[in-house]
């Protein structure tokens, strides 16, 4: 497994793949944190979270394509102007789609299922029909490109590093937010107890939308960044959706912290056996542990302890 | 370069498809010269003994391609070009004085669907011929309905080989063919001497993987330092790129397929591989003008591609054919391999019927091989006694604007060999 290879070289090897498993993980926790808010916060199984976030893809598409155009000499920073409108744009229709159908379905979680689902192929159709149903690609700006040499053997891409400041500030928002802000503890009252929080002056209608728009805003701030490293057609949104929930499910649904431990032991066991293995079996023994995991801890890494 | 991508469209006044159309083919077919058949010197019940839909002024062909499903981004090119085909040939006075329908099925990229559609369309529909598949997976899937049924189908996509069957014309090129010209090219020009293997892992990659493989070991007596496979759609190419870095391979070879491409290539240029360097260098046979529109000319300038074809090739038949396909199309359209090869299909299958005075599908089977298509885009090609063309191989490298200059082909037309020997 070791052969051929130098010491000094194991050791830019573990560097490396280290570094490789932080942007894994930077991606899996950025895909996983709108739907962990959705899922754990509202009990609402969104297939569409996908959707949502090539949305935001989109958005960047479009806004790159504008400022080449228009505003050429801007080009430097339309991707931070790029990623807010992501956030806007996946936001509004997260609360329009929650205002229009999420909210009649509440009392039955299994149905947000498959009509979540029934909207990921509206929404595929309606890219197809809009941007075609070839890939687009995204210019990025030259200085995400490239990478860092910190020695001889061992280069950080820029881009990756940028991935993780990007999730680390997300994470940390959301975290204040839900834990510390007013808007969180009304967030987490309703969904202990939607009739006592109701009863007690809160807005649930409100909360829910909000929630959910946020929710879905965060996964269009994910998908413009996603256009750095993948690319972006109107069925991309299903390559991400299994590794989301596999996320989400694996961290205890209800757990921000459980989010962020399950996409960090994730990754970097991806990211280790990857090198001494190929890159399938790394992903296939990956889910088995996962699996194995889940098996003996039904309710996840992490849960909250609740009176039932 | 022969166009110029960068004129924006919008600039253009709207121009009335149809019109384009019938100008573009009234051209096309001054230029060729139709040889006039009438479709009263061929009555109906002679040239078709086998009660296909043939009328005495029409024939109908079937078109089955994904057009919905992850698959649409591929096919779409084909059906375009297959349309072109048909529209032009209609427009030359169609086959044996007869205009072409068609009937398009769309087989949602899903392979029991490619399966029942096909057996729609020879059954019910009893088509005269199929334009169609683009994964080896949906071939291998309507390969027992057309041989069943006897059917006739033009497949168009480049593909793994170890297939030849008397129901399908292949018009792409098989492994051997584009495989081992591109490696003899890398070795001879570039003194390349060690390779890394890498693509999708699925039976076209890993297929052809191993005739590559055979070839730079056993044939050529090099070195392969690594072959790896990631699952289909995979986004994470961050740990083969380190382990590309640490083995110093001289020649990067990618087979990597579809979206997965757009992750690869721009990770490869993130982490500082500068593809114009040449160090290493990066050969694929998977990535055309369609895929480099996804992952940005900038991403992977300077990259080789290996392949029959090449919108940038300069002779009369492809000018007239990318004119022709952007008029029908838009003028932003791209044209890949698999394209070509799709358009190829009609007018292999119409000199074929021609050649053979029928539409039934054994005596256009028996007119088959040797037929030559001195208009092919490519340039020319000739049906083998295997069912495969004869083509050139050509290595192209990738510009900033998407496209590719060639920069080798090979001086004959290379001979398809579907079962090489000593390479399984």
């Amino acid at each position: 497994m070791f052969d051929g290879y130098s010491s000094s070289e194991l050791v830019a090897i573990f560097a490396m793949q280290g570094f490789a498993g932080l942007i894994l993980f930077s991606v899996l926790v950025l895909m996983a944190l709108g739907l962990a808010i959705i899922f754990g916060q509202m009990g609402v199984i969104n297939m569409a979270h996908g959707e949502f976030m090539i949305l935001g893809a989109y958005v960047t598409y479009l806004c790159s394509n504008i400022f080449e155009t228009y505003i050429p000499g801007l080009f430097c920073i339309y991707f931070f102007i790029a990623m807010i409108l992501a956030f806007i744009a996946a936001g509004a229709l997260g609360m329009f789609v929650e205002w229009a159908m999420i909210r009649h379905l509440y009392r039955r979680p299994l149905d947000t299922l498959l009509a979540t689902w029934g909207l990921s192929l509206i929404l595929q159709q309606t890219y197809r029909s809009i941007f075609g149903a070839r890939e687009v690609g995204v210019q990025i700006p030259d200085w995400m490109m490239g990478a860092l040499p910190l020695t001889d053997m061992i280069d950080l891409p820029i881009n990756g590093i940028f991935v993780m400041v990007l999730t680390f500030a997300i994470f940390v928002a959301v975290a204040l937010l839900l834990l510390k802000s007013g808007w969180g503890k009304q967030v987490r009252a309703v969904m202990f107890n939607r009739t006592m929080a109701g009863a007690v002056g809160i807005n649930t209608e409100r909360v829910d939308r909000m929630t959910f728009g946020i929710g879905c805003g965060i996964a269009g701030v994910a998908g413009a960044a996603f256009t750095m490293i993948g690319s972006t057609g109107p069925s991309s949104g299903q390559l991400y959706i299994v590794d989301t929930f596999l996320v989400v499910v694996f961290g205890g649904a209800a757990s921000l912290f459980g989010t962020l431990a399950s996409a960090f032991s994730i990754s970097q066991a991806q990211s280790i056996m990857e090198f001494f293995l190929s890159g399938s079996m790394a992903k296939v023994l990956t889910l088995l542990t996962v699996v194995g995991i889940l098996m003996l801890r039904p309710q996840g890494l992490f849960s909250l302890k609740i009176r039932s | 370069m022969m166009t110029d991508r960068k004129t924006p469209s919008g600039l253009n006044p709207p121009v009335n498809r149809r019109s384009v159309l019938m100008g573009g083919a009234a051209l096309s077919a001054a230029l060729f010269m139709p040889k006039g058949l009438r479709a009263q010197d061929y009555p109906t019940a002679q040239v078709n003994t086998t009660g296909l839909a043939v009328t005495d002024d029409t024939v109908t062909v079937g078109i089955l391609h994904s057009i919905t499903g992850t698959m649409a981004i591929s096919e779409t090119g084909s059906v375009q070009a297959e349309k072109l085909a048909i529209e032009q040939i209609n427009a030359q006075g169609g086959v044996l004085g007869r205009k072409i329908n068609y009937i398009q099925e769309d087989g949602a990229s899903d392979w029991p669907t490619f399966a029942e559609k096909a057996k729609k369309l020879l059954v019910n529909d009893k088509v005269a011929s199929v334009m169609g598949c683009w994964t080896s997976a949906s071939r291998k899937a309507v390969l027992p309905v057309f041989e069943q049924y006897n059917g006739f189908l033009y497949y168009p996509t480049f593909y793994e080989g170890l297939e030849e069957s008397p129901n399908v014309i292949y018009t792409g090129q098989e492994a051997t063919q584009q495989i081992i010209a591109g490696i003899d090219w890398v070795v001879r020009e570039r003194g390349a001497e060690t390779f890394y293997l890498l693509g999708s892992d699925y039976i076209w990659p890993r297929t052809s993987n191993k005739i590559a493989r055979k070839h730079i070991e056993d044939k050529l007596g090099l070195k392969v330092v690594g072959e790896e496979y990631y699952p289909l759609g995979h986004t994470q190419f961050n740990s083969v790129i380190n382990k590309i870095r640490l083995r110093k391979p001289d020649v990067i070879y990618a087979i990597v397929v579809g979206g997965s491409n757009v992750a690869f290539y721009k990770q490869l240029k993130a982490a500082g591989i500068d593809m114009t360097q040449e160090n290493p260098l990066l050969l694929t046979i998977s990535v055309t003008e369609d895929e480099i529109r996804g992952i940005g000319g900038e991403n992977i300038e300077g990259a080789y591609a290996c392949m029959k074809y090449f919108q940038s090739l300069e002779n009369e038949n492809n000018k007239e054919f990318v004119k022709a396909f952007k008029d029908m199309w838009g003028e932003d359209m791209v044209i890949g391999d698999v394209t070509q090869a799709a358009y190829l299909g009609p007018w292999l299958w119409k000199m074929a019927v021609e050649k053979a005075g029928s539409f039934d599908v054994d005596k256009v089977r028996e007119a088959s091989p040797g037929l030559e298509f001195t208009k092919a885009p490519e340039g020319y090609v000739r049906i083998h006694e295997n069912h495969h063309l004869w083509s050139k191989t050509r290595v192209g490298r990738a510009l900033e604007n998407g496209q590719y200059d060639v920069v080798y082909e090979t001086s004959e037309l290379v001979e398809p060999d579907p079962f090489p020997e000593g390479y399984q």
